[in-house]
């Protein structure tokens, strides 16, 4: 009987990951736990490092683009953005009014395409399977738009650095018209399913609870941070494109848990609906690619073909990157839909960057993982997991 | 407060250790030496009207060839009560390759720091956890250091395709125009 109970009390390490679907990825924790209760967590990451750093260093300021779709591969839509920022703040320009506006057209949608596959991966988590049906059926509206405007669903790559690709279709702007009028009724009927579901507010409410001044220690960003009652949001603090020119809130919660982060995201979408419909009113005239850089936006096609000094930039640009750069040093950040996403760029004048840094929001959430689940029991932690929001491509890069 | 403004309260209450002030691109970089850095992170985020407390990114840099010292470990610092930035950049050495880590001051350093060690080589004093977290735990290296290759020899490692390819090319080669 003594060593009956001795067993009981004996410590168990259970290893969660890398392979396991609650773990959003190839994130491994190993728990050890007293009962259900976790006493340590250790999270392990790398397994998807690819050395992105590395290979941006060592590729010119045009060509490392298709590397930022990989990061975040749910909102690669933001990463481009954010490295367009970054490189167009390095070597001073700024990209055309209408292109500014195209790019938080965009943004925007990113945004409501990753927070509703969050909101349907973290519900399947929990319990709550109905969510996770409906809210793919969104997203694959939104991934159809991304399809239409550019011809790639996932990894676009379609802001270039000093503009975007290509305009944007009467087609298209219809189209994404049409759901912003239907999207604000669908998030309305997920919140029928699981708002007053006492299970998902059992689960949620109360768990995972983190205070303003220790999330910003830990220096949590995005909806994880607001969640908390910070209003920090470099929409707001740095306006970049064109969220200066549009009217939006920025929801926060109170009690820094599970549901209060939940919350957050859900009225994002809502905001995000409203800064689309604002953009696509606005929309201005004009060109989409800066005008005033030839020497560091690729030249149109017909006119490589044709014009011989449109030809020399072309092969200069692709050969040796723009080579109108001075040394110098640039933190850049905006607010993706994880939370916020820096560049930092050294250069040293040439055609690639002397160092290229990404402060990725998921690397400092997992961080932040034992912080929020040492105490509690092992199914808060996946609740936990679900509710920072991180990609694992975006943690390793 | 203005960036140029919190570079100058920097210089006043540490002049030995404050090497240079830098604008551009509308940011401000102060470099400073790696021996009171602790020190200073601490008047940043203590000094009421500095607060920084939000750690935005801490990253390694290397200047291999460059320039003397050989690395770099930048902090960028962000108020959010007062909405002001800075960056600070501490020299480190080759052949003192180690600083004292800022783990105490903001929690989210932990990580950063980890990987800048993993990346770098570059030793924090005093974090509570100095092990690689990207690599491998048995790698050698470190990756983002300018020394270290981008692509490895790996002789008979090597992808077959690659090495067919290859063959390919050197096989072509000889009926090419000169």
């Amino acid at each position: 009987m003594a060593t009956a109970q001795k067993k009981l009390k004996k410590e168990l390490t259970i290893n969660l990951g890398p392979q396991h679907p609650s773990t959003h990825g190839v994130l491994r924790l190993v728990l050890d736990l007293d009962g259900e209760t976790v006493v340590k967590c250790t999270p392990h990451v790398g397994y998807l490092h690819r050395g992105t750093e590395k290979l941006g260093e060592n590729s010119t300021y045009l060509s490392a683009m298709p590397l930022m779709d990989r990061l975040d591969y749910v909102s690669s839509m933001t990463n481009d953005v954010a490295y367009c920022l970054a490189v167009e703040r390095l070597f001073g320009i700024m990209a055309p009014e209408r292109a500014q506006y195209i790019r938080t057209i965009v943004s925007e949608m990113t945004r409501i395409s990753s927070h509703i596959l969050w909101l349907g991966t973290h519900a399947l988590d929990i319990g709550a399977m109905t969510v996770f049906l409906y809210s793919f059926r969104e997203r694959e509206w939104i991934l159809d738009l991304f399809e239409m405007l550019c011809g790639a669903r996932l990894t676009v790559s379609y802001p270039r650095i000093g503009g975007v690709r290509n305009d944007v279709s009467q087609e298209f702007i219809d189209s994404l018209y049409k759901f912003t009028a239907e999207f604000p009724a669908r998030i309305l009927e997920y919140e029928t399913l699981i708002d007053q579901n006492r299970i998902w507010l059992q689960r949620t409410k109360g768990i995972g609870v983190i205070s303003a001044e220790e999330a910003i220690n830990w220096g949590l960003s995005g909806p994880t941070l607001r969640g908390s009652g910070v209003t920090y949001d470099i929409r707001k603090h740095f306006p970049y494109d064109a969220y200066d020119k549009v009217d939006f809130d920025v929801p926060v919660g109170q009690h820094g848990d599970v549901y209060d982060r939940y919350r957050c995201r859900m009225e994002e979408m809502r905001q995000s609906i409203r800064i689309i419909r604002q953009c696509l009113e606005k929309l201005p005239r004009g060109p989409v690619m800066a005008p005033d850089a030839p020497k560091l936006t690729l030249p149109a096609k017909e006119k490589v073909l044709a014009d011989m000094e449109s030809m020399i930039h072309h092969f200069v640009l692709i050969t040796k990157g723009p080579m109108t750069g001075q040394s110098g040093e640039v933190y850049s950040a905006i607010e993706a839909p994880k939370g916020e996403l820096g560049i930092y760029f050294v250069s040293d004048g040439t055609g690639k960057p002397y160092r290229m840094r990404l402060r990725s929001p998921s690397f400092v959430h997992v961080s932040a993982l034992p912080r929020l689940s040492e105490g509690a029991l092992v199914a808060d932690v996946i609740a936990n997991i679900g509710s920072v929001d991180v990609v694992l491509g975006e943690c390793d890069r | 407060m203005e960036p140029k403004e919190i570079a100058e309260r920097i210089k006043e209450s540490f002049p030995a250790d404050v090497r240079e002030i830098a604008f551009f691109a509308g940011q401000t970089s102060v470099t400073v030496g790696k021996d009171s850095i602790k020190d200073i992170l601490r008047f940043l985020h203590d000094t009421p009207e500095l607060y920084f407390d939000y750690l935005a990114d801490l990253c390694g840099v290397d200047y291999l060839g460059k320039k003397e010292p050989r690395f770099e470990v930048v902090y960028n610092l962000y108020s959010i009560r007062h909405r002001h930035f800075i960056r600070i950049r501490a020299e480190v050495p080759a052949e003192d390759c180690s600083i004292e880590s800022a783990v105490d001051i903001w929690a989210g350093a932990n990580w950063h720091e980890r990987e800048c060690f993993d990346l770098f080589g570059i030793t924090f004093k005093g974090h509570p956890d100095m092990r690689r977290i990207l690599m491998p735990e048995d790698w050698e290296g470190h990756p983002l250091r300018k020394d270290y290759p981008l692509k490895s020899d790996l002789g008979s490692m090597e992808w077959r395709g690659y090495t067919e390819l290859l063959k390919t090319v050197e096989k072509n080669s000889q009926y090419e125009v000169r």
